[in-house]
């Protein structure tokens, strides 16, 4: 999360609000990419569906190829034989990207410390907000969705 | 203790080869030697009075400090008649081994696999033994009592 | 052509790697790979003591916890040679019939959102939802909620649950009316569904298949009604039987198998008994440490007869309704709240059953329980070697043996049936994978 003060004393008035332009753009439009493994994907369609609607955010359309999404949406517990798996389909992303890691398992490992387990997605990939909980509910996936929100309007946006 | 139908059975085809036979919490169980299994089981699926159609799970317990240190697990049931059965089947240490059942139940393969996976437990006869819950860079065998549970082997990304 | 449908694809539902060799469409060859969700739920409760083994019994199949809760606590408690008070048999059977309407709600939204039906998930989804509200108010959670316990379950059932529940299964009845005049008659799920993916009855059987796969064949056995536990001999109900084996078929084996989950609801509530209520002749309630403060002055006086208000967590386990929801058992049940906070015999007793070492030490022996998942036959293989934590613990998980079957039976369908075949198997990775 950078502000720019050099740039906007330097060029001004256009570089801001372009910034702030592409991040209101890029907030209210997400193309999540859920990869769901585990009991957390039950909270997701939950959240996903009528009851809790994550659409009005602009998140409601799930893209299923890493080509066509810019969130990608870590569910559930990621196993060491899932582990390259997930770090393709992070790779295969393009940028800008964001990752959300979605309940415990993903953020540190929840309660599961054992041979096959990855402690935490931040391990192998970036993350950008940690949503915990085993499982989060629903309201709490939202609160999560709007950190990321900001996050994204505050970012210093690279086209 | 009554001896059910299944019980008495077995004792009286398979003499030589029960090592013990109880019924406890209304369970039949016979431990079994391991040369008899295929016999044991061809017995129990097409016997007309006892019928156990369904294999029904395969599983192994390691215990640890017992000579002979593993046991393979078998549950029976017979839809037909209701009954259910356990049959163990002790196998020792130093390369465990047991037959396959999978020429009489074709469901027996994935347990197999797993139960290789998990004790190390060689089925001679098994189409195809691989690892099935783990990959296969994985080394050693994670349900027996020395494999430490946080001693990770990741394939990518620290290893603490 | 290899092609991989891998484990991260848009349609399957779970954690799973198809590698398939076609012929064009035709499948000629389909090898399963599972194991991606592997987290050592075996060896974990074989660390942990019998009480803590249940927050991993839930995740094990996480659209119907409750199901696999009281699985394993019932085998711990024949093991034991428990007796649970019967109000609580009718409150197990009552929360293992709404986890069986949520596991197949999802189930068939899932696979008919799959085939493009988006509307039905969203209606199923939001019939799910009321469930979780009331599994919410019993419970405190919606999803994992680790609500059974050996010998009992944790809490009552709240004031006004009948009448919610009652309401909540109206409207899910009138959910599945509506879904089923989307789904039954619809010209493109029929063809999609009827005749794909079929199975025959001793093809199922040779592979150990349970449950609503089995059933759709032919051969109707279920658990509830070959091996009777809780009370569920007490309730009439129909088990419902397919004839085809295909994928349509186990659709309509699933809804029917819903609404008579709901007709069991309903007898249960109907004949849902009172049990004996503890209630003290002169009820003031007081604050913990006050109490134990009066206690250290000396002032001692009638405060054996006061009740002690406990935190809201553990509304549902006073003292009043404790006899109905926990075996009179020393030990294995944890005594009521307000008796440990004011009596040693109490504390005594609630410290020999928490304490790591002491604890719920059931005698040497192994069990097998099984019960009806929502899949199939779930078992419990627990081996006991007489301490506070299990030796083994096996779950038999229902989907097992219908993945291991999966393989053949794709083989001469298309590519694009296996999307359907496979919503129908409805696999829950947490429990295939464990």
């Amino acid at each position: 999360m950078e502000i720019d003060f050099q740039g906007s004393l330097q060029t001004g008035f256009f570089t801001s609000r372009m910034d702030k332009m592409l991040g209101w753009a890029r907030k209210y439009s997400i193309f999540q990419y859920p990869f769901v493994t585990a009991c957390c994907g039950m909270e997701y369609m939950s959240t996903a569906s009528s009851h809790y609607d994550i659409d009005r955010f602009g998140a409601g359309l799930p893209r299923f190829s890493p080509r066509q999404a810019d969130v990608l949406f870590v569910v559930g517990t990621i196993s060491q034989k899932l582990a390259p798996v997930l770090v393709q389909i992070y790779e295969q992303m393009c940028a800008p990207k964001w990752v959300v890691a979605f309940g415990v398992c993903t953020c540190t490992g929840g309660f599961y410390d054992n041979y096959a387990t990855v402690t935490g997605i931040d391990h192998i990939v970036p993350v950008d907000i940690y949503i915990p909980g085993c499982p989060p509910r629903p309201e709490t996936v939202l609160e999560g969705l709007m950190l990321l929100q900001t996050k994204m309007q505050n970012q210093k946006q690279e086209l | 203790m009554e001896a059910t139908i299944t019980l008495q059975k077995i004792q009286e085809n398979f003499e030589n080869d029960v090592i013990e036979i109880h019924r406890r919490f209304q369970q039949d169980t016979a431990v079994i030697a391991s040369s008899s299994l295929l016999q044991v089981a061809t017995f129990l699926k097409e016997d007309p009075e006892l019928q156990y159609n369904y294999l029904m799970d395969l599983t192994a317990v390691d215990y640890w400090k017992r000579k002979p240190r593993f046991e393979v697990v078998y549950h029976f049931l017979s839809v037909a008649n209701s009954f259910r059965l356990r049959l163990k089947v002790p196998v020792a240490e130093p390369e465990p081994k047991v037959d396959t059942l999978t020429t009489l139940w074709p469901g027996a393969n994935w347990y197999e696999r797993e139960v290789y996976d998990m004790f190390g437990i060689q089925f001679t006869g098994h189409p195809d033994l691989r690892r099935i819950l783990l990959y296969p860079e994985f080394e050693g065998h994670p349900l027996r009592k020395d494999y430490p549970i946080k001693r990770r082997q990741p394939l990518i990304g620290p290893k603490h | 052509m290899f092609l991989n449908v891998g484990p991260a694809h848009p349609a399957t539902h779970g954690v799973i790697q198809i590698q398939t060799e076609l012929d064009g469409e035709i499948v000629r060859k389909a090898d399963i790979q599972i194991g991606y969700l592997h987290r050592a739920f075996e060896k974990h409760c074989e660390e942990s003591t019998y009480t803590q083994c249940f927050p991993y019994t839930d995740r094990l199949n996480y659209v119907s916890p409750l199901i696999s809760n009281f699985g394993f606590a019932a085998a711990v408690e024949t093991l034991m040679d428990l007796k649970v008070p019967e109000r609580c048999n009718y409150i197990r059977v009552i929360l293992s019939e709404i986890s069986r309407l949520t596991d197949h709600l999802t189930c068939i939204g899932a696979s008919a959102m799959e085939l493009g039906a988006f509307s039905v998930f969203l209606y199923m989804v939001k019939a799910r939802e009321w469930l979780y509200e009331l599994i919410e108010s019993v419970t405190g959670a919606r999803l994992t909620i680790s609500y059974g316990r050996v010998g009992g379950v944790k809490a009552d059932l709240p004031e006004g649950f009948e009448t919610e529940c009652r309401a909540a299964l109206k409207k899910t009845r009138e959910v599945l009316k509506e879904v089923d005049e989307l789904l039954t008659g619809n010209r493109i799920f029929y063809d999609r569904m009827r005749g794909v993916g079929v199975i025959s009855a001793e093809e199922a059987i040779a592979y150990g298949i349970t449950g609503p796969f089995l059933r759709s064949t032919g051969e109707a056995y279920d658990v509830r009604k070959a091996f009777p536990y809780f009370v569920y001999d007490r309730f009439e109900f129909d088990v419902p039987v397919g004839e085809h084996g295909d994928n349509y078929s186990r659709y309509l084996v699933r809804m029917e198998e819903m609404q008579q989950s709901i007709r069991i609801i309903e007898q249960a509530l109907d004949g849902l008994p009172e049990g004996p209520t503890n209630v003290d002749p002169e009820g003031k309630i007081i604050e913990p440490d006050v109490m134990a403060d009066l206690g250290k002055f000396g002032k001692t006086s009638g405060l054996l007869k006061n009740e002690v208000l406990i935190p809201p967590t553990l509304q549902g386990s006073e003292k009043r309704y404790h006899d109905r929801v926990a075996a009179p058992s020393k030990e294995a049940s944890l005594p009521a709240k307000e008796q440990v906070y004011s009596n040693i015999e109490a504390l005594m007793n609630h410290f020999k059953i928490i304490m790591l070492g002491h604890g719920l030490r059931p005698p040497e022996g192994e069990v097998y329980f099984p019960v009806e998942g929502a899949n199939g036959e779930l078992g419990f293989y627990i081996v006991s070697d007489g301490t506070d934590r299990p030796w083994r613990v096996r779950c038999h998980p229902p989907c097992f043996p219908i993945m291991a079957a999966l393989g053949s039976i794709l083989e001469g369908d298309q590519m694009a049936d296996i999307v359907p075949t496979f919503g129908s198997v409805n696999m829950i990775a947490g429990e295939l994978d464990r």
